[in-house]
């Protein structure tokens, strides 16, 4: 199996770290450029799929394994409700960013960083899992009738 | 109006057209392999009209979304199901495609109401989006207003997607997460 | 404006046409995956009616810079933007729920599924 397709294994090894450094620029720079965490989140996930899709599920488990995916997944929505539920605490309503900091457009500004993390983290983890768990079934023969 | 105007006008229709031919080739084909190439080739073509009509941030997400995943997402199901679809009985096609044409006129005919594409006095373009676009950057400090709306002005909004895509992954986890415990007997699937 | 008026309505008509021919698919076909694409292909033709309506002529992409002042809808993005992914999604819902269904009939065709339904 490992000596199989070995072009395409060396090539994507040297592509998978600048997807996801480009992921990463993607997350960060979405303020200023088109991107956010939606984006960065898929694009992500892809580095990782196209690992899995080239190297076996197996070895994608041992580098991601499903307790952090699942982990990631709920803490995604969670680093989003918890930036509302701070808002709430530091005196402000829901989801309303102006309080986070003494200054209002700082806080507007931490609460989308936060915000689009908690996106990305949450989109990313959902991709990995959906891919998993459809690449891990195995198929089944039809049943005669 | 310039020439740049006019030649990104003629793209965009040449673009839908190439759409078009995609997806009547989708609904003639019967090897889903094809249908499923030709799917994630159709959602190419709408992320470069989505270049086209000015909306890069929709068409960054679906070149990698709808171009990307979907199609691994789908071809991972022909492995698991099978490839080849069997033949339409024409007298349902026929009334399938009596039914969406009808839908379909009726739809042209709302359209005709519509202001003209790209008219900057549509009522689209007057109601809430002027304050974004002349207060975001002093209230949110974010040049891009598509991720000032979306993450600040929609706050809920998002929240609320984030957490439709955090249950259609448990979902998918409850009905395909676990591997199959094979049956020992030759019935396969149990009738509980 | 001026008079010229190209595409004028025709965005709006090349998507229903789109959308018409994915709700056939999704209509005319037994066969699930396919309806599942022909459900792709209608969800990106709405995308493509609303991104047509918040194009503005010669207005660039909502990215605030100086000496712009006339810029595209921004919100029909951001609603799309988030359809986008929440789409994919649901999509992979819907390829799960094949999967099992093929496991239980050995089969992704709508009638011969109800044949086995209605000959238990």
């Amino acid at each position: 199996m490992m000596h199989r397709k070995i072009i395409l294994r060396i090539v994507s090894k040297q592509l998978i770290p600048f997807i996801l450094l480009f992921a990463l620029y993607v997350q960060w720079h979405g303020d200023f450029g088109p991107g956010g965490g939606f984006q960065a989140g898929v694009i992500f996930a892809a580095g990782f799929i196209l690992y899995g899709i080239l190297f076996g599920l197996g070895t994608l488990r041992r580098v991601l394994p499903s307790w952090f995916t699942r982990l990631c997944l709920a803490s995604g929505v969670l680093i989003y409700s918890g930036v509302g539920v701070a808002a709430m605490l530091m005196g402000g309503q829901y989801l309303d960013y102006d309080v986070l900091s003494d200054d209002p457009v700082h806080g507007q500004e931490l609460g989308i960083l936060l915000v689009e993390a908690g996106v990305g983290l949450t989109v990313f983890a959902a991709m990995v899992t959906i891919f998993c768990a459809f690449a891990g079934r195995d198929r089944v023969t039809p049943r005669k009738n | 109006m310039s020439v740049d105007v006019i030649s990104s006008d003629l793209l965009n229709v040449a673009l839908l057209v190439f759409m078009g031919i995609t997806a009547v080739a989708v609904a003639r084909l019967r090897n889903l392999f094809a249908v499923v190439m030709l799917s994630g080739i159709y959602s190419l073509l709408g992320a470069t009209l989505y270049v086209v009509l000015d909306a890069v941030d929709v068409a960054f997400t679906e070149a990698a979304v709808g171009a990307g995943i979907s199609t691994v997402l789908m071809l991972g199901t022909l492995a698991l199901t099978t490839s080849r679809e069997k033949a339409t009985p024409t007298a349902r096609a026929r009334t399938a495609m009596a039914l969406s044409v009808a839908i379909g006129a009726v739809l042209i005919y709302a359209t005709l109401d519509m202001p003209l594409f790209g008219d900057p006095s549509a009522p689209i373009n007057h109601h809430v989006v002027p304050r974004y676009l002349d207060e975001s950057l002093e209230e949110t400090g974010v040049p891009n207003v598509v991720t000032a709306v979306l993450a600040s002005y929609r706050g809920y909004d998002t929240l609320g997607e984030t957490f439709v895509i955090f249950t259609a992954a448990c979902g998918v986890l409850v009905l395909i997460g676990r591997p199959r415990r094979r049956k020992t007997d030759g019935t396969g699937a149990s009738k509980a | 404006m001026s008079a010229y008026a190209f595409p004028g309505l025709a965005n709006y008509w090349i998507a229903i046409v789109l959308m018409m021919i994915g709700l056939y698919v999704v209509m005319a076909h037994e066969n699930l995956i396919k309806k599942i694409v022909g459900l792709n292909i209608f969800q990106v033709s709405v995308f493509v009616l609303y991104i047509s309506m918040g194009k503005v002529k010669g207005g660039p992409a909502p990215i605030l810079a100086d000496n712009i002042t006339i810029y595209s809808n921004p919100l029909p993005h951001v609603l799309i933007l988030t359809a986008i992914v929440v789409g994919v999604a649901t999509t992979a819902l819907g390829l799960a729920l094949i999967v099992r269904v093929n496991e239980q009939y050995g089969s992704i065709e709508d009638d011969d599924i109800r044949d086995l339904e209605n000959a238990e």
